[in-house]
């Protein structure tokens, strides 16, 4: 007892750090994302310059093979990345909490059955669930490959609902809400939604972070929106033939990617300390 | 489930196989050919009957058989995973003890720092990024590729697929790392381990008798998912490497609408993925004699 609360400053100090750190990536790329709709260097799809040009001070991070900004469409990356997070994660949170408090309202056997279906979908990788659902699109837009990463994140978000809503339901002041007449919604509304709410919005900047991976794997495999949106994936795709002679081309929207992942898993550590203290002493 | 899954899918594979510009006798023709004109039901029973057989059909585009393709896939695939794995179990198992019995140490603390970046990083900007280091800069494995004739040219599939199998087992290491540091910091603070210590073993003794056989029964479940993700997450590996693998053969389908090969893969990926799930829980059963008597749960 004595360590943990004389360690106690020094662990708080290192947990708001990791908060503001966090804070500081997210915020530079929604910065960016929203810079992009009033201003960009360059026009993104116009030949901006010559082809493969190395860092300039007309062209900061070069040009790609076709001659395009290659700084311009970071920046635009930011933007659907940005996009595909929120959609997504709004998605996956709409079927995904519905799913999972009806699963935790259901009788034992529709529970059992969704539980058990649950699991087996949350074995595939999301990204494979996703790649399904856009082939099931006829054509791929950003909005297929949205919708198709709200899908397989629903999963994710209803066995976590699942759990943490049966967690709240044996509770005592449950019983006591329905002994006085409360409806089922009025309690979910009530007692459920509030309790669970701060576990389940940090496992929501957890799955922002893996739909922004997600979607840049989507479009490096070619299924993801189509090329004039410039995401990250489709740009390292690219770039990936030319690595020799412009290496830049694939670094780069790698470094903006890997920021983007790392500051929203930042976020939500840090989100978890703060709504949940018992977590700290670990 | 699978099946249904599949069929609720809009396109219709008969329009794949013609491309634009068909006529409509074309299309009926076609569709009588792949089957996709009888009602659902039938195409089920069809679809059951066949499985028993383990007769998984024929590509709808190359009119190989499914089965006898992921064969021929599953060569690059399984070793590919298997050999990730490794690397992952040799990566996480000592660093994730260390940075749990050393957290008080800067190295300790840096090793876990490391693995937060290795969860971010999306594994094919890894495989670009080793594949610049390792065959662009320094020469000294192929970027990519398998050969033709398969195993039978040992010394080159084993080259092609020493980077996959790093990248692999980099990224499935660092997430790994994370659980073994987890269920080891438990292991740490147990009454088991103090009381070992009290009787008079040393620390790295009572570590290895007492915290081992504890700390794996968490492990070996997130290890069974893991080991199922890498197989399948094997789609994009495959396509950064070019490597001809089950995840190559899926993406194709797909782009493809070859319904009887999308329908294969998943099938028997399906299958494995359960296998491991069951292999994982029978090997927490060998570890955790309480585990034993309990009736088999849904977790």
């Amino acid at each position: 007892m004595s360590s943990a609360t004389m360690t106690a400053p020094r662990e708080q100090k290192r947990h708001s750090l990791i908060l503001w750190a966090g804070l500081v990536l997210v915020g530079l790329h929604i910065a960016i994302a929203l810079l992009t709709f009033v201003w960009l260097p360059y026009d993104p799809t116009a030949m901006a310059g010559g082809r493969l040009e190395g860092p300039s001070l007309l062209h900061w991070l070069g040009t790609d093979r076709l001659g395009r900004d290659l700084l311009t469409q970071m920046m635009i990356g930011s933007r659907i990345a940005l996009i595909v997070g929120i959609g997504a994660v709004a998605i996956g949170a709409a079927i995904g909490v519905t799913l999972g408090l009806l699963a935790a309202f259901a009788s034992k056997w529709l529970d059992d059955a969704l539980a058990a279906t649950l699991d087996i979908l949350i074995a595939f990788p999301t990204l494979l669930i996703a790649m399904l659902v856009v082939a099931a699109s006829d054509t791929a837009n950003l909005w297929s490959a949205i919708i198709a990463l709200g899908i397989a994140l629903s999963a994710i978000v209803a066995r976590l609902t699942r759990i943490l809503a049966k967690r709240v339901l044996v509770m005592d002041y449950i019983t006591a809400a329905r002994t006085s007449g409360s409806s089922w919604p009025k309690i979910v509304a009530i007692h459920i939604l509030p309790n669970i709410w701060p576990t389940l919005s940090v496992n929501f900047a957890l799955q922002f972070g893996l739909a922004v991976i997600a979607e840049a794997s989507l479009s490096y495999l070619g299924l993801g929106a189509p090329p004039p949106n410039a995401s990250w994936g489709r740009v390292l795709q690219e770039a990936q033939g030319t690595v020799y002679t412009a290496p830049l081309g694939a670094i780069a929207p790698g470094i903006a990617l890997v920021s983007l992942a790392i500051g929203v898993n930042l976020l939500a550590d840090g989100l978890r300390d703060t709504i949940d203290p018992t977590r700290r002493a670990r | 489930m699978l099946f249904v899954l599949l069929r609720l899918l809009p396109g219709d594979p008969a329009n794949a196989l013609l491309g634009v510009g068909a006529t409509e006798q074309q299309i009926a023709a076609a569709r009588a050919q792949v089957g996709s004109d009888q009602p659902l039901a039938v195409q089920f029973i069809g679809f059951l009957g066949n499985i028993a057989r383990l007769d998984l059909g024929t590509s709808f585009v190359s009119r190989a058989s499914v089965l006898g393709e992921i064969g021929n896939r599953m060569a690059v695939t399984l070793p590919l995973t298997f050999f990730g794995f490794l690397v992952a179990l040799a990566l996480a198992i000592p660093l994730g003890i260390i940075a749990a019995v050393r957290s008080d140490k800067w190295y300790g603390a840096a090793i876990s720092v490391i693995s937060q970046l290795g969860i971010a990083i999306p594994v094919f900007w890894l495989g670009i990024l080793l594949v610049t280091l390792f065959s662009i800069n320094l020469r000294w494995l192929p970027s990519g590729g398998f050969p033709l004739k398969g195993w039978a040219n040992f010394g080159e599939a084993i080259t092609g697929m020493i980077l996959p199998s790093l990248t692999i087992g980099l990224v499935m290491g660092a997430s790994l790392l994370r659980y073994v540091r987890a269920a080891t910091l438990d292991v740490l603070g147990s009454d088991f381990l103090r009381t070992a210590r009290a009787l008079g073993a040393s620390f790295p003794e009572a570590l290895i008798r007492h915290g081992v056989r504890n700390g794996a029964v968490p492990v070996i479940s997130i290890l069974g998912i893991e080991l199922a993700s890498t197989f399948l997450g094997a789609v994009v590996i495959e396509r950064v490497f070019s490597l001809p693998g089950l995840g190559s053969m899926l993406l194709l389908a797909i782009q493809q609408r070859d319904y009887p090969n999308v329908q294969g893969v998943l099938f028997v990926s399906t299958l494995l993925v359960l296998l491991i799930g069951f292999a994982a829980d029978i090997a927490q059963r060998l570890i955790d004699p309480r585990l034993r008597g309990r009736a088999r749960t849904l977790a």
